[in-house]
């Protein structure tokens, strides 16, 4: 196996070619951002498929909750919205498998293409997002970033173990090009701009 | 079976293709309704040449200094507690794969969407393995049903009717007789492989792009398919071609506005996953694999190939492909890109792809890196008709044809002689041997040709 | 001025009439024009085919031909593309990069160089262009649809001048014919698919006349139409800009 190693980065260091220098990316990072990101995030999340719900606190997102998933687990993993969870995690993923509803707080969103970043710390269990039937997340108006550049700046070094952009419900067109929203992620996604 | 007698070349397989004419304008239609959103998308960027330019140089620096890259790579996602392996071919990465897999003692396992894993048949040796291999990207999983290779990279069924796909999943799923409607059936298929992610305790994963800088790899999916597979599992095992780094995270920001944009006109896939550490009591392994990628780093011709981020879109645009259908180029990534890849693996297979082809150009000004594709097709048919794999009829007929075109006299003795024989004696062209004169007629017959009528009227 | 006027093979053989009209009109602006009779071929249909190693002679011919001409005009994008960016010789390679550096495509010569802005030529008819691969995209003769650029069209410009032509527009604005070269009989069955589609674009959108730069495609397209007994004509565009369609 180092055998291996070693062969392929012999190969490639005899068969470089001419020293090819990186590009700068000042252009992009130093782009005026232009217009109303709220806005614009709204406007392309809604394009992709996301529901955005514009709250003014917590306890409002906590009483939308209560009327539209009773009856359902929910799992919310937001300091002060602890009163939606029906029933918490557990360290076994697979025990998720009956979410109906998971309720979690994101670092930022980027408006060019509606994503939401979460890392692990925001996360409760990796598994959440995906096996979830349906997600919320919570987005603050002023952590919206115009490009993915800008998040890219905004996410810096920071050493997470696990982050993930998320854009919408999960989704395919792979049976003739027909988008049916809800794959084998959430069903649907729902942003909750709050501040 | 003898491969070598049932083999097909693209031009075989393309005719066959078109013989059903509705089903090709079906194919090319959905085909280009996809290159009009690419479009669509990239308009909406008025800075979309310049990270075309931005993304291609970031390739070209990452070529230059790939070794270093790796190595950088390595170190950081070993201290990351990730297994990294190096496999210099096919075989040797399926056989790391497979002993990987062997240690947990599991014999299902559930993967998501690698052109690598395709491009080393992974699927079949694993089976042969005894090893259970669920592809869970709802149109590899559809193709895996129906015992097919993928046609596109990026959409991978994109050549099946929804009804065939009704069919296929009443067979296979149960679902009702007749059901076509893309939702139901996707919804079928969302229970039929949840099952699966819940109960596969190793998941496979391709990787996007793998970053130099922090030891992270990417996974892009719209469906979760790759997130629930590995948040599921015990053990996650990555596998990536070694080209698919980049040098550092900010990096990504051009890449991950350029991929989907390029691939379905999106603005990013739904989950853009970035694994940096396995989850407290998972194994995380990345496999990183060769297979002729050093080699063709050492080509001033063909090293550009290796910037590919697998999106597709020259798939999309080409003329060609969308109207023959990427099953015949009979290799795991048809289409433009395809055709400059293969010849390299296996020159004499894949001798007939860079021929498939009108050098159109629509290729290389869609790709989001800037590979010059249809430069490589003209440069491949070089190497090809030197290397003996043109076809000898055609070297002779093209010796005949030099030797005419270099001597005026011989060449106007041919052409007034084809002209007088076209014009006489049409049935000696006009018949069913021409292939020209299978769908359309050839050319009138002047009186004279140009050369006589300066002679006539100009030359003093 | 004096400029090489280089006939493609199949033109001088099949359509002189292209060849007479191109020549007439680089006369018409004043131009100087020379054949050189010893001319055959580019080389291209080799080339393309994997041969390039082949064309030493041809190529040796062509510069035989063309040198000194202060330019060197052709009715036909490919061709002009291909010696553009395929022309050498080993004994006489600075010969050939003078002739690389020279040699243009009829519609870019007149508007770059002998910057036409009027015709006198007039044809009334539904036109549709036929944006030929190689001029488009090799020498930049028009905007491609590929691009996030703003659009210009040199043939489109041309055609503007001329009176009651009425330029039609496609749902495909520059898909390739399919011609292709030795591609048209290789791949018989996507060559003819292709460029029956692209017929069908202009049929749908009312066209009378089907133009471009490039006989090779109009002559795969015009093909195609007389098979279908259309009375769609596929015309050069240096016949329209002439003011001498013979149809």
């Amino acid at each position: 196996m180092s055998n291996s190693r070693e062969r392929i980065l012999n190969t490639l260091r005899n068969n470089l070619p001419t020293q090819r220098e990186l590009p700068s990316l000042d252009e992009f990072t130093n782009q005026p951002s232009e217009g109303d990101v709220v806005a614009r995030f709204i406007e392309v999340l809604r394009t992709i498929g996301g529901a955005v719900i514009e709250a003014p606190d917590l306890p409002t997102i906590a009483h939308y909750i209560a009327e539209h998933y009773t009856g359902k687990r929910v799992v919310s993993v937001v300091p002060g919205l602890e009163s939606v969870t029906t029933q918490g995690l557990a360290t076994d993923p697979h025990l998720l498998a009956d979410v109906e509803l998971a309720v979690l707080n994101t670092h930022f969103a980027v408006a060019e293409n509606g994503a939401c970043w979460i890392t692990d710390v925001l996360v409760g269990d990796r598994a959440l997002p995906f096996i979830t039937q349906h997600l919320a997340l919570i987005v603050q108006r002023s952590t919206i970033v115009p490009t993915m550049h800008a998040a890219y700046q905004k996410i810096g070094q920071s050493a997470q173990d696990f982050g993930t952009f998320i854009a919408g419900p999960s989704k395919t067109a792979d049976i003739e090009q027909s988008l049916v929203l809800g794959a084998h992620g959430p069903k649907s996604m729902t942003v909750f701009v709050i501040g | 079976m003898n491969e070598q007698a049932t083999f097909k070349d693209h031009a075989t397989l393309a005719d066959k293709f078109n013989a059903d004419e509705p089903r090709v304008n079906w194919h090319d239609k959905t085909l280009w309704f996809i290159r009009e959103k690419r479009d669509r998308a990239a308009w909406q960027l008025a800075e979309w040449e310049t990270l075309r330019e931005t993304a291609s140089k970031i390739k070209d620096n990452v070529l230059s200094n790939l070794p270093t890259y790796l190595e950088q790579f390595e170190a950081q996602a070993k201290a990351n507690g990730v297994t990294v392996h190096w496999a210099a071919d096919a075989a040797e990465h399926n056989a790391i794969v497979h002993s990987i897999i062997k240690k947990q003692g599991v014999t299902r396992i559930v993967k998501s969407k690698s052109m690598l894993t395709e491009e080393c048949h992974m699927n079949e040796y694993l089976a042969k393995q005894g090893i259970d291999v669920i592809d869970t990207d709802l149109g590899e999983r559809i193709v895996q049903l129906a015992g097919e290779p993928p046609s596109h990279i990026v959409l991978p069924c994109i050549h099946w009717k929804k009804e065939e796909i009704g069919q296929l999943f009443h067979e296979h799923l149960g679902t009702p007789k007749g059901m076509a409607d893309p939702q139901f059936l996707t919804a079928a298929a969302r229970e039929h492989l949840r099952e699966r992610f819940l109960t596969s305790p190793i998941a496979i994963t391709g990787v996007n792009f793998a970053v130099a800088e922090t030891g992270e790899v990417v996974v892009c999916t719209n469906e979760g398919n790759a997130d629930l597979g590995v948040q599921l599992a015990d053990v996650h095992i990555a596998c990536m071609g070694i080209e698919k780094l980049i040098p550092q995270r900010q990096h990504l920001g051009v890449f991950l506005r350029l991929l989907t944009r390029s691939a379905t006109g999106q603005p990013i896939t739904t989950y853009s996953s970035h694994f940096r550490k396995p989850r407290v009591g998972q194994e995380m392994h990345i496999v990183l694999v060769d297979n002729g990628r050093s080699t063709r780093l050492g080509s001033d011709d063909f090293r550009n190939a290796l910037k590919c981020i697998r999106c597709g879109a020259c798939m999309n645009t080409c003329p060609v492909y969308r109207r023959s259908g990427g099953h015949s180029y009979h290799y795991a990534i048809a289409g433009p890109i395809g055709s400059i890849l293969a010849p390299g693996l296996d020159m004499k297979k894949h001798a007939d792809l860079p021929f498939a082809s009108t050098l159109c150009g629509s290729c290389s000004n869609v790709c989001p890196v800037k590979i010059d594709i249809h430069d490589q097709l003209y440069k491949w048919r070089q190497v090809l008709a030197k290397e003996g794999h043109v076809s000898s009829t055609k070297k002779i007929g093209m010796q005949g044809m030099a030797a005419v075109l270099s001597r005026p006299g011989v060449y106007n003795i041919a052409g007034a002689a084809g002209r007088w024989f076209m014009k006489h004696l049409p049935f000696v062209v006009n018949n069913r041997l021409n292939p020209w004169y299978k769908q359309r007629e050839m050319p009138a017959v002047p009186k004279q040709a140009f050369r006589e009528w300066y002679k006539e009227n100009r030359k003093k | 001025m004096t400029v090489g006027l280089f006939i493609p093979c199949y033109i001088d053989q099949f359509y002189p009439q292209v060849a007479i009209a191109s020549l007439e009109l680089l006369e018409k602006h004043g131009v100087n024009v020379v054949f050189p009779e010893r001319q055959t071929c580019c080389g291209q249909p080799m080339a393309n085919s994997g041969f390039e190693h082949l064309t030493h002679s041809s190529n040796e011919l062509f510069i035989d031909n063309f040198s000194g001409f202060e330019y060197i005009v052709s009715p036909s994008g490919s061709c002009a593309l291909h010696v553009k960016d395929h022309l050498h010789a080993d004994k006489r390679e600075h010969e050939a990069t003078a002739i690389r550096g020279r040699i243009m495509e009829l519609t870019e010569f007149l508007v770059d160089v002998l910057h036409v802005k009027t015709l006198p030529a007039n044809f009334p008819h539904r036109v549709g262009l036929h944006q030929s691969c190689h001029g488009q995209r090799g020498l930049k003769l028009a905007q491609m649809s590929e691009l996030v650029a703003p659009p210009f069209s040199k043939s489109e410009q041309l055609l503007r001048m001329v009176g009651g032509l009425e330029l039609i527009p496609l749902d495909r604005r520059d898909e390739c014919c399919g011609f292709g070269g030795t591609f048209c009989v290789a791949e018989e069955a996507v060559s003819a698919k292709m460029g029956k589609d692209r017929i069908a674009d202009h049929i749908q959108h009312g066209a009378e006349y089907i133009t471009g730069s490039d006989m090779s495609c109009l002559m795969h397209l015009e093909g195609i139409l007389r098979r279908q007994n259309s009375n769609v004509k596929a015309v050069h565009i240096a016949e329209i800009l002439n003011g001498n369609v013979n149809a």
